[in-house]
């Protein structure tokens, strides 16, 4: 109704994104890469979206930034509490139940795409996860903006078995296809390898987009060239500082 | 028109060597129509700690509001000042707790941290955390801003050549905006 009226709904920070997961022979490999949108500005040319769930389990996040940071949060603070209570190394189907369940309740509203890997007692997993709160297990997954470009990699070099350096080249293209032929998607490649007791995170393993245009001295503006009208210079007091000393006598 | 350009404003913060400068500009307008060239939108948290509210004037004032009361609680309770990065989970919670009918704001949070080391951030209304390492903007003018400070900013700059760099990237984005502008505040620590 109030959209009739020519009212607009706030602007919130989304990731327009590719991220990607593949199963390899000895675990999971996720992939994602750093830019954060705005309408068409760039908000974040460095940003992270593979977000830590367990030691065992980690979920790359698309959609509105605010709703995958908050959701992957709000599960992994749960899985932590549920090894807590038993003691036992969480479950991928675990935290995947989680995500739907919550999603679900929200109808599409928290609008969270998120890629979800890991390996536990059962093996290793990778599933998507839809904002309404579907879910699929695939053995190769992409999701975001770029799910198009990166999935094309997929389809033509994804097979069983790949050692770790092919899998990881092969997510690094999926998400190079998705920063170059996805203008939602841009800047790093960020690389997350989790095998049978041990989990990688590679922040920016690949710099695709250096910056170029810099210029070597740059501006430099000389001192008082602003006009001010006033000034006010306030010293910050030290904190009084306890020293321990005798004791005082009775 | 969204809400969010209601009242205009241009909010910035950048990094310095062992220094941070936050400045704002200084009008509040209905519109188009100006009703105040001294504004504030730019709040100590503490000596060290600086939050800039951009966005809706009613919203700025009650979420200052209730951040200056939870953090005076911190304080009582635990007889220290906030870290900047424990404030900005502070303010990312209880920008969240509104997913659904937000406080139309886009805070910047400035300040040093352990041993001086300078701390900025963003978010958006929804409390999506965005950290940087050289600046970052909010407000009405944030495009202009963005341009602005990309091509004026340098890294490990002194207080007094981040104080004349940040006014003139401020200065030159208002006057590209027609809902912001009147000059601006300033802080550097």
């Amino acid at each position: 109704m109030l959209l009739k009226k020519g009212v607009q709904p706030p602007s919130f920070r989304k990731t327009g994104t590719t991220i990607v997961g593949l199963v390899f022979q000895d675990g999971v490999i996720l992939g994602a890469d750093t830019r954060a949108t705005e309408g068409p500005i760039v908000a974040d040319k460095n940003c992270e979206k593979i977000h830590y769930m367990a030691p065992n389990i980690y979920c790359c996040g698309a959609g509105t930034a605010a709703d995958t940071e908050a959701v992957t949060d709000m599960v992994s603070s749960q899985l932590q509490l549920h090894r807590y209570a038993t003691g036992r190394e969480s479950r991928v189907i675990t935290a995947l139940t989680l995500l739907k369940s919550h999603l679900f309740s929200y109808q599409g509203y928290v609008s969270a795409a998120l890629v979800l890997g890991g390996i536990d007692v059962t093996g290793p997993h990778l599933h998507t996860v839809y904002p309404h709160g579907s879910t699929d297990t695939l053995p190769f997954a992409t999701m975001g903006s770029g799910s198009l470009a990166a999935m094309a990699m997929f389809e033509s070099k994804y097979r069983e078995g790949l050692t770790r350096d092919e899998g990881i080249k092969l997510v690094s293209e999926a998400i190079c296809s998705g920063i170059f032929n996805d203008l939602g998607s841009g800047s790093n490649v960020d690389v997350c390898v989790i095998t049978k007791g041990h989990a990688e995170y590679l922040r920016n393993h690949l710099l695709p987009n250096p910056r170029t245009y810099i210029s070597s001295k740059g501006y430099s503006f000389v001192k008082g060239h602003t006009g001010v009208l006033s000034t006010k210079i306030t010293p910050l007091k030290e904190k009084v500082e306890v020293v321990e000393g005798d004791a005082m006598e009775e | 028109m969204s809400i969010f350009e209601y009242n205009g404003s241009a909010l910035v913060a950048m990094v310095g060597k062992n220094c941070f400068a936050i400045a704002s500009d200084r009008r509040l307008g209905v519109q188009l129509q100006t009703i105040a060239t001294d504004f504030q939108r730019i709040f100590k948290i503490h000596d060290k700690l600086y939050i800039g509210l951009s966005g809706l004037a009613t919203d700025v004032q009650t979420l200052y509001q209730r951040l200056a009361f939870r953090h005076k609680l911190y304080q009582l309770r635990e007889e220290r000042d906030m870290k900047p990065e424990t404030f900005a989970s502070l303010v990312s919670a209880l920008l969240y707790e509104k997913r659904f009918g937000p406080y139309f704001c886009q805070p910047v949070l400035a300040g040093l941290g352990d041993d001086n080391v300078p701390f900025i951030c963003t978010m958006d209304c929804l409390g999506a955390k965005e950290l940087a390492k050289d600046f970052v903007v909010s407000g009405t003018a944030s495009e202009s801003l963005y341009g602005a400070c990309e091509s004026m900013y340098k890294p490990n700059m002194e207080p007094e050549e981040l104080f004349e760099t940040i006014s003139q990237a401020l200065l030159s984005s208002v006057d590209r905006d027609c809902l912001s502008g009147w000059g601006g505040h300033v802080f550097v620590v």
